[in-house]
């Protein structure tokens, strides 16, 4: 399956451990007030869509961009209602993504502004088939800026397993062949500036490369 | 000019209102009751608005934003005109919101707000509905909330912007069973068209295609199954709607 401009892609914010643990704090205070029940999810717009090899531009009036590396989960069959036993039938393949925003510490409204700039996702479009993952619950994600290993985490970390992502989600949002969910950018995912090469490495899935270049 | 989408007769067809019947590019000429409305375009990004009305911002308790109150929308969400929307068993307040939804007509990136009106190609009828027990405040108002399959019924019209001389000033109302439950008017808006765009098109591109659903004005009411909900904005469109139960998890294949 090649992966396309146009395809739905959602992703999940604070879905590694340590992220929520760093805002454990501040769950039951303003504005949040009780610990998040669903998974946190934002729709990645169309405009934001591009590829392995092609820079991420950086906003004027934005210094540096968090580099989001993390494994996308390619849908291969409409789910809907997917039980969690069963969510793995429904994947197709995956992806390595670079699912870059503003860094931002509030989680109360939409990022919109922070998330939603053109180019902003950076995805891999050679899907590698499921079989390339025999566990996507025990990958690696590493992230490199210019060369040097800036982040490595684990997707045995998740606040949700891919199956529990898959059956939460299709719950209410029916999710079609091609949709694209991310799993969650890494608690310590680091910045990148203009001119910076970027590179996000998934054990057993081609890497992928990007560049950040004024907008 | 009036557009739809519809299928008839085995097929996605475009169609015009004419003497409000559907007018086909072959000729053909039907009624509405003989066609399966779809949304009226192939939506984008869809781009909605809390809070955009000073009365309804006050009636959930929240003074009205600085800076407008975006969420996006899944294309999984929408559904057409006569269709139906699923409110889940054991919730306690699902509710409409009558809005009046943009269709982008051309790229639009750093538009000043005099120039904002020449980047749309139209206006039609959203009703956004949203489930309350299900808000929670991460990314506030959630996915969950908010995209739900189906939940956001569009139409039946795509009407042309040229056909619109004033957006900003027209009368939205809903009904539940025939009885009028909210009453409103554009020109309320806090952040009117021209703004929504400018400002949106500030920081990304918006795309033909895409949909800015503007916001709903006061008078939030409970639907129940079995309902049927018409949402109507003076000029572009009367959208109707049935409030089903959701199927048993039994026959979830």
């Amino acid at each position: 399956m090649l992966l396309e401009r146009g395809n739905a892609v959602y992703g999940v914010a604070l879905n590694f451990r340590a992220s929520r643990e760093a805002l454990a704090g501040q769950f039951y205070q303003d504005p949040y007030k009780k610990p998040p029940v669903a998974p946190i999810l934002y729709v990645r717009p169309r405009n934001t869509w591009n590829v392995c090899g092609a820079a991420i531009p950086v906003p004027r009036d934005v210094e540096a961009v968090r580099m989001g590396g993390t494994l996308g989960i390619v849908i291969g069959r409409t789910a809907c209602r997917v039980k969690t036993q069963r969510a793995l039938d429904y994947v197709a393949g995956y992806t390595v993504v670079n699912d870059a925003s503003i860094p931002h510490d509030s989680y109360f409204r939409p990022a919109i502004r922070e998330r939603c700039r053109d180019g902003f996702c950076c995805v891999s479009p050679a899907m590698a088939e499921r079989d390339a993952l025999p566990d996507p619950n025990q990958v690696e994600v590493r992230i490199r800026v210019n060369g040097e290993l800036r982040c490595r985490a684990s997707t045995r970390d998740l606040v949700r397993p891919v199956e529990t992502l898959i059956a939460d989600i299709t719950e209410f949002l029916t999710l079609r062949p091609g949709d694209i969910l991310l799993t969650g950018e890494p608690h310590d995912a680091p910045v990148a500036r203009a001119g910076d090469r970027v590179r996000v490495e998934i054990d057993g899935l081609p890497p992928l490369h990007c560049g950040v270049a004024p907008e | 000019m009036k557009h739809a989408r519809v299928a008839c007769a085995g097929t996605i067809q475009d169609a015009t209102e004419e003497s409000g019947r559907l007018r086909f590019p072959d000729g053909g000429l039907v009624a509405g009751d003989a066609v399966v409305w779809l949304p009226p375009i192939e939506a984008g990004t869809i781009f909605a608005l809390g809070l955009n009305y000073a009365d309804h911002a006050k009636e959930l308790a929240f003074k009205a934003p600085d800076e407008p109150l975006v969420f996006l929308k899944g294309p999984q969400s929408l559904c057409g005109h006569l269709g139906r929307t699923m409110r889940p068993a054991g919730v306690s307040y699902m509710h409409y919101e009558c809005e009046l939804a943009v269709v982008i007509g051309r790229m639009a990136r750093n538009v000043e707000r005099t120039e904002a009106y020449h980047y749309v190609r139209g206006y039609t009828v959203a009703n956004d509905y949203a489930i309350r027990d299900y808000l929670e405040n991460y990314y506030r108002p959630n996915l969950r909330v908010k995209s739900r399959d189906s939940a956001t019924p569009l139409g039946p019209w795509l009407v042309d912007a040229a056909d619109v001389p004033d957006p900003m000033n027209l009368r939205l109302r809903t009904l539940i069973n025939g009885r009028v439950v909210q009453e409103g008017s554009t020109r309320d808006m806090i952040f009117d068209i021209p703004a929504l765009i400018s400002y949106l098109s500030s920081f990304l591109t918006l795309e033909p295609g895409d949909l800015i659903l503007t916001g709903t004005p006061q008078g939030l009411a409970d639907v129940q199954v079995g309902d049927e909900v018409v949402a109507e904005i003076e000029g572009i469109g009367s959208l109707k709607n049935t409030i089903v139960a959701a199927p048993e998890e039994s026959h979830v294949g």
